[in-house]
C-alpha cells in the first residue's frame, strides 16, 4: 500500500476528464418578475401580509410564516453597503488587471439585499449610502446586470 | 392527487420558446475539470492493457477472480490476494444497440455495447465494451462468443480503449 | 412496531409535472409544501423538522441544493437535512422523516421532494454520463439509457419474454395517467404503438420511457398523539426498508433487483407481512422504463420470477384487478422528476387508502398499500409499507 505523501494529483496515475454541462435557468415566477421591472430600471420588493417584512430580493413566499406574497413595494435605487470585500484574483484564480469590489446592500426596512460591484470610488466602508447606477434601456436584459454597478450616493 | 383539490400549481413553459430565448433565462457553463485518481487496483489494470494482457484480482475467502480488479473483496470486505491474469475472449452476457450518443443526439450507425463475461474470470464477472464488425444486429444473442480488438502496441496508452472493441467469433 | 411512537401521513401535496416549469426549485417546493400543510390543517409553525430528498445537483444546475431549497421547504431555522439516493430518494426522504419521528426527537416532520431537470441543457441525459465510472466506462461512450437496455434485454432473455408483454405497462400506465390532474404524459396508446416507437437503444424504445420533468411533492408527517389531534383518518408509516448493492454492476446478473428484495423484505417484517401478494391491496413500484414495474414487482415478492408479465397480461395489475399496480398512471404517465415522482407515489397510496383518489380509486377497501424506488447505478431500493 502507497504511503507517500502526493499533493499534485497530476503526479499520481490519473484519468483526465470533465463534469461540465450547460445550464439554463427560468427566473422563477418571482423572479421573472422582478427581472421585468428591473429591465424597466425599478427595484422590488415583495411584503409579508402577516410579519410584515419585505423581501429584496422579492419572493414567492415568506420563509418565516409560508404566507404567500403578493404585495410588490418599489424600494427606490438607494441603498447601505453592509459588507463589502475587495477581489483581486476572478473565478479562474488569476490576477486581476484591477481589484473589483463586491458588496452586499441593503435597503431600507426591508430583509435581503443585493450583491453588486461598487465602482467610481476608491474608497469604501460600511454603512457607506450608495445608489443603483442602471445599464441605457436599450441594453437591459431582464438579468441582474441591467444594473451596471453602485456608486456612492451624493 | 388528491380529489379534494382543484388546482394544482406548476406554470407551464414551452421548450420552443426558451429555446428561441423568448423566456427570460440566465445561462452557466461551470467548470468542472478533474483528474481521477486510478487508484492501486486501476493503475495496474491499466498498465496491463497497453501490455495487451487483462488483469484481475482474487479473494481467497469466496474465491472469486475478479474483474475490474480491485484491492478489497466488496462481499467478504477483505484485501484481495492474487493478480491473476485472465483472457481476451468471452461470452455476452447482455447487449444493447443504441442509435443514441453519450450526449442524447441521435447517430445513423448504431453503437453496440455489451457486458463482456471473461473466459478465466469467475462466473457474472464482466466488463462493459463495444461490439463492432457486426453486419446485422438483429442477429446478435446473449451468449455469444466474443474476442477482443486490440491496438496496435505502439498505439496503447494505458487505457479501457486499448481494447478497439470485441468482435464476435462467428461473424453475423 | 419499531421505534418510540407510531408515524402517521396526514396531509400530502404535490405540483404539476411538466417537462419545463418557470418555477424555481425554491417555489416548487413551496408549493407542494404549502398544499401538504394545507391539507393537513396545519401551520409551518407546528412543523418541527424538515427533511428534503432532491437527486443530483447537476439537473438543477445548483451546487448544494439541498441547502439553496431549504427556505423554500419551510426549513427557516429548523433543524434540516438533505437525504439522496439516487432514484431510491422519493420513498426514503418519508423513511428518513419516519426516523425523525419514531426515535422521538420530534412530533412532526415536513417531507419534501423537489427536483427541476429542466435547467440541464440541451438535456439532463448528459449530466447522468458522469454516473459512469470516469475511466472503465466513460471513455466506452455511455449514454444512460444504455444501462436500462441492457438490464431490460437481460431480463427479457432470462424469462424468454418479448417486447409485447413489456409494453402493456406502457399502455396501462399511461391510460391511468389520463385520470390525474398533475400527469404529464396520459395517453391512451397501443402496444403497437410502444413497438413502432423509435428505437433509443434497443430493446428500449421511445414509448419505454419516462420523460424528464420538473415537480415538487411533499408529506406531513406527524406521531400518534398529534395525528389523533389533526385528523380521523391516518396513513400509518408501518414497514420502512432500504438496501444497496455493489457499484460493481457488470459483476452482476441484472435480471433481478436482489435490493430491492433486501429492502422489502426488511419492510415487511417491520409490518408484520407474511404473504406480500394476498395482504397488500395496492402496489406503486418504480416505474422509470416500463420493464422496471415487472422487475419490482418481482423484487418486491408480489409474484413470483419471471411472473410479472403474466399478471398484466391477465390485468391483475389493472385498477380493477386483485393487485392494482400504478394506479397513479407511474412514471411512465405522470413524468419523472426523480425525487419528486418516488414521493409521488407515496402520496398516491396515501390517498387511495384514505380513499381520496378520485377517478382514481381503486375499488374495495385497500388498507395497505406499498410504494418502492431504486436509484443509481441500478443498485438501491427504498420500500414503505402505509397502512390504514
Amino acid at each position: 500500500m502507497s504511503t507517500e505523501k502526493i499533493t499534485n494529483p497530476f503526479n499520481a496515475r490519473h484519468w483526465l476528464g470533465d463534469m461540465e454541462t450547460d445550464y439554463v435557468y427560468t427566473l422563477g415566477v418571482a423572479g421573472e418578475r422582478f427581472f421585468k421591472e428591473l429591465k424597466k430600471g425599478k427595484i422590488m420588493g415583495a411584503k409579508c401580509p402577516c410579519c410584515g417584512i419585505v423581501y429584496v430580493p422579492p419572493r414567492m413566499y415568506c420563509e418565516e410564516c409560508f404566507a404567500k406574497l403578493e404585495e410588490w413595494v418599489d424600494v427606490g435605487k438607494k441603498g447601505t453597503v453592509h459588507t463589502f470585500t475587495v477581489a483581486s484574483i476572478d473565478i479562474d484564480g488569476s490576477q486581476l488587471e484591477k481589484p473589483v469590489i463586491y458588496a452586499l446592500i441593503k435597503f431600507d426596512e426591508t430583509h435581503g439585499g443585493l450583491i453588486h460591484k461598487i465602482e467610481k470610488t476608491d474608497t469604501v466602508g460600511i454603512g457607506m449610502k450608495v445608489e443603483a447606477m442602471f445599464k441605457p434601456p436599450e441594453k437591459r436584459k431582464a438579468s441582474i446586470n441591467d444594473i451596471a454597478y453602485f456608486k456612492p450616493a451624493k | 392527487m388528491s380529489a379534494k383539490i382543484k388546482n394544482y400549481s406548476g406554470e407551464e413553459l414551452e421548450t420552443k420558446k426558451i429555446r428561441e430565448g423568448k423566456v427570460p433565462t440566465e445561462k452557466f457553463r461551470p467548470k468542472a475539470k478533474f483528474a481521477w485518481s486510478a487508484g492501486i487496483a486501476i493503475s495496474r489494470f491499466l498498465d496491463e492493457l497497453k501490455n495487451g494482457k487483462i488483469i484481475a484480482t482474487t479473494c481467497h475467502e469466496c474465491g472469486r477472480i475478479m474483474v475490474p480488479p480491485r484491492i478489497y473483496c466488496e462481499k467478504c470486505y477483505r484485501p484481495t490476494e492474487d493478480w491473476t491474469y485472465v483472457e481476451d475472449t468471452g461470452v455476452i452476457n447482455t447487449f444493447s444497440v443504441s442509435f443514441l450518443a453519450a450526449d442524447a443526439t441521435r447517430l445513423k450507425e448504431p453503437i453496440i455495447v455489451a457486458i463482456i463475461n471473461l473466459d478465466g474470470a469467475s462466473e457474472g464477472m464482466g466488463i462493459i465494451h463495444r461490439i463492432e464488425e457486426v453486419k446485422d444486429w438483429k442477429k446478435i444473442k446473449i451468449g455469444m462468443k466474443v474476442k477482443a480488438v486490440w491496438k496496435p502496441p505502439k498505439e496503447r496508452t494505458g487505457a479501457i480503449t486499448d481494447i478497439k472493441y470485441f468482435k464476435l467469433v462467428k461473424e453475423v | 412496531m419499531y421505534g418510540k411512537k407510531r408515524v402517521a401521513i396526514v396531509g400530502a401535496g404535490i405540483t404539476l409535472f411538466r417537462r419545463n416549469l418557470k418555477e424555481t426549485g425554491k417555489e416548487l417546493s413551496y408549493e407542494a409544501s404549502k398544499m401538504a400543510l394545507d391539507a393537513a390543517g396545519m401551520e409551518l409553525s407546528d412543523i418541527k423538522s424538515v427533511v428534503m430528498g432532491t437527486a443530483p445537483d447537476a439537473f438543477d444546475g445548483v451546487h448544494m441544493k439541498g441547502e439553496y431549497l431549504a427556505d423554500g421547504a419551510g426549513a427557516h431555522h429548523k433543524p434540516y437535512s438533505r437525504v439522496f439516493v439516487g432514484g431510491g430518494t422519493g420513498v426514503f426522504t418519508p423513511l428518513a422523516g419516519w426516523w425523525h419521528i419514531a426515535s422521538g426527537q420530534f412530533d412532526t416532520c415536513l417531507v419534501v421532494c423537489e427536483e427541476k431537470m429542466s435547467s440541464c441543457y440541451p438535456h439532463p441525459q448528459y449530466a447522468f454520463t458522469t454516473i459512469f465510472d470516469p475511466i472503465l466506462e466513460r471513455p466506452v461512450g455511455m449514454n444512460l439509457i444504455w444501462i436500462f437496455a441492457l438490464e431490460m434485454n437481460r431480463y427479457m432473455h432470462k424469462h424468454n419474454l418479448k417486447k409485447e408483454d413489456i409494453a402493456l405497462v406502457s399502455v396501462k400506465n399511461k391510460r391511468n395517467a389520463l385520470d390525474n390532474p398533475i400527469a404529464q404524459l396520459g395517453a391512451k396508446i397501443t402496444v403497437e404503438d410502444v413497438l413502432n416507437s423509435e428505437i433509443m437503444a434497443w430493446p428500449v424504445q421511445r414509448l419505454d420511457v419516462s420523460p424528464t420533468s420538473d415537480g415538487a411533492a411533499a408529506l406531513v408527517l406527524v406521531s400518534e398523539d398529534v395525528a389523533k389531534e389533526v385528523t380521523d383518518n391516518p396513513v400509518w408509516i408501518d414497514g420502512t426498508g432500504w438496501c444497496i448493492d455493489s457499484t460493481m454492476w457488470t459483476n452482476r446478473d441484472l435480471y433481478y433487483p436482489d435490493y430491492v428484495e433486501c429492502a422489502a423484505r426488511m419492510a415487511y417484517k417491520m409490518a408484520g407481512i407474511k404473504n406480500p401478494p394476498k395482504e397488500i391491496d395496492v402496489a406503486e413500484p418504480y416505474d422509470p422504463f416500463d420493464y422496471k414495474e415487472l422487475h419490482h414487482m418481482e423484487g418486491l415478492l408480489l409474484c413470483k420470477k419471471g411472473e410479472a408479465p403474466k399478471l398484466t397480461r391477465e390485468g391483475v395489475t389493472q385498477r380493477d384487478g386483485d393487485l392494482p399496480t400504478c394506479p397513479s398512471g407511474g412514471l411512465l404517465g405522470c413524468g419523472n422528476p426523480i425525487a419528486a415522482a418516488g414521493l409521488m407515489k407515496v402520496s398516491e397510496i396515501f390517498w387511495q387508502l384514505r380513499g381520496e383518489a378520485g377517478k382514481r380509486q381503486i375499488p374495495g377497501d385497500p388498507r395497505t398499500g406499498v410504494a418502492q424506488a431504486w436509484g443509481d447505478l441500478m443498485q438501491y431500493g427504498a420500500v414503505i409499507v402505509l397502512r390504514r
